[in-house]
């Protein structure tokens, strides 16, 4: 499994074909409290860098842009009761959705984890 | 334009806040969480920075000249006590909230901080002399703990009632203190001297019972207590009726006139505005926020002006303008949000309950 990020804060965790899609922890501690999340639904087509879920902290809404294209396999259905968990746990049980990718070719544009890294420092 | 700094700037940042722009000040949003600050202020005391309000003065004789103004009752307002009010214009449309204070030697005015330089330009246009008391600061000690916080400092606070207000010492530093604040708690709003806020501040987050809070869970706060947001619930468009704040029109008021629009709002008292803010629950926990439509029998029929989560109801809750016909408690309607529609039911405010400390109410 290898783990992609974006510049708008996202991450894709890839193995072969399937990736799991969620807000980095930079990204939550910007959000603050999320108490809403609305995430796509099974079999929806997403692409790359378009508004694909939704996430609310107590003071506004925020788009989540799917960081790669594909078809949405899974919702995280956990978010719908305990939505903080996208503070508590952002990079593991505050995933957002899964889905099969559409194109490997795409992952070549995001950065890695050293790379996002150095991105946030210089934020 | 850059934003102008609080007298607590220094201090908010060292102890961590997130820093925005508001009404023209860099304001702390957040300190330890919106959440984590609204629960503490609901439980014990939470300690707001609101010193970008404006605080103004008028001549005690100037009493007259602003019931033109206004629809409150101000040439019989006693001595130490508050009165809420509305600047209004020639259609009875809200320019400003306010708070009117008598004071032995004048009138002591608290306005929006967004609003408090057309305020004063309204107030001069009118042939007043407002003083603009940009010397001093102004913090909020909101929740059931304030009091004992506040007492163990200041001696005699907890002496006062809700809308009461009186001047003490503080290490020297002369304080003017009202029981009143704008999140639904029992608590104080404080206006200090601005060279010695940071020393009160300080003094007030050691006590134990007090944390800082910023304007992300002061939103909230006022939200779930039902109290309107000038510039968002109320504007120059929304009468004192529509606005369900017929309250701050004055019994003499209402038989004298008088004020700017009188005969429209005197005459929405007596035959009902058109259109109500009320307050909505919505099914679920899906905040619905400012310019929502509200759908009422498949029709857009009115628009949300404050919305978001309750954090200490764990509900998403709204206020809105629906047409009168809509406004019932009880009412169900629907928000639409993103295209999707939810449910929600038009409910008394507050949506969670006040706690003020009343005149000739038990302890």
């Amino acid at each position: 499994m290898t783990l992609y990020f974006t510049k708008d804060h996202e991450w894709v965790a890839v193995d072969g074909t399937s990736g799991t899609v969620g807000v980095t922890d930079y990204a939550q501690g910007q959000l603050g409290d999320v108490v809403f999340v609305e995430v796509p639904v099974t079999g929806t087509s997403v692409t790359k860098g378009t508004a694909t879920a939704v996430v609310e902290s107590v003071k506004a809404a925020s788009d989540v842009y799917s960081p790669v294209s594909g078809s949405v396999t899974e919702a995280n259905a956990a978010l719908t009761d305990d939505p903080a968990l996208v503070n508590t746990d952002p990079e593991g049980r505050g995933w957002f959705f899964k889905l099969t990718l559409a194109d490997a070719g795409e992952l070549a544009t995001l950065m890695d984890e050293a790379a996002y890294k150095t991105f946030v420092a210089s934020l | 334009m850059t934003d102008l700094l609080l007298p607590l700037d220094a201090l908010h940042r060292r102890l961590g806040a997130r820093v925005v722009a508001f009404a023209g000040y860099a304001m702390p949003i957040q300190f330890a969480g919106i959440i984590a600050e609204h629960q503490w202020t609901r439980t014990s005391a939470g300690l707001f920075d609101v010193s970008h309000m404006g605080q103004l003065t008028l001549p005690c004789a100037a009493d007259v000249a602003l019931e033109g103004l206004l629809p409150g009752d101000i040439t019989g307002l006693r001595t130490g006590v508050l009165r809420y009010s509305l600047l209004l214009n020639g259609h009875g449309g809200i320019l400003d909230d306010l708070m009117v204070t008598r004071r032995d030697d004048d009138l002591y005015l608290v306005v929006n901080g967004a609003t408090k330089h057309a305020d004063l330009t309204h107030l001069r246009a009118a042939g007043l002399s407002p003083v603009y008391r940009d010397d001093l600061a102004l913090l909020a000690l909101q929740g059931p703990k304030a009091v004992t916080a506040l007492e163990r400092l200041v001696p005699g606070v907890a002496a006062l009632h809700f809308m009461r207000a009186a001047a003490f010492d503080w290490d020297g530093a002369p304080l003017w203190i009202s029981r009143s604040g704008y999140t639904g708690e029992d608590g104080f709003e404080i206006s200090v001297p601005g060279d010695r806020t940071e020393a009160l501040a300080e003094a007030l987050l050691a006590q134990p019972e007090v944390r800082p809070v910023g304007l992300g869970a002061r939103d909230s706060l006022r939200l779930e207590a039902g109290l309107p947001l000038y510039g968002h619930d109320l504007t120059p468009d929304t009468t004192p009726v529509e606005a369900g704040l017929s309250f701050a029109v004055s019994k003499r008021r209402k038989a004298e006139g008088g004020f700017p629009g009188a005969a429209i709002v005197l005459a929405q008292l007596l035959a009902g505005p058109a259109r109500r803010r009320v307050g909505l629950a919505i099914d679920g926990r899906q905040p619905v926020r400012e310019g929502a439509a509200v759908i009422v029998d498949d029709a857009v029929a009115g628009l949300v002006t404050s919305g978001g989560f309750g954090p200490a109801l764990g509900s998403s809750i709204a206020m809105a303008y629906v047409p009168a016909a809509a406004a019932a408690d009880g009412t169900r309607l629907q928000v639409e949000v993103r295209g999707k529609r939810l449910d929600a039911t038009v409910v008394p405010m507050p949506f969670f309950p006040k706690s003020y400390v009343r005149e000739g109410a038990p302890r």
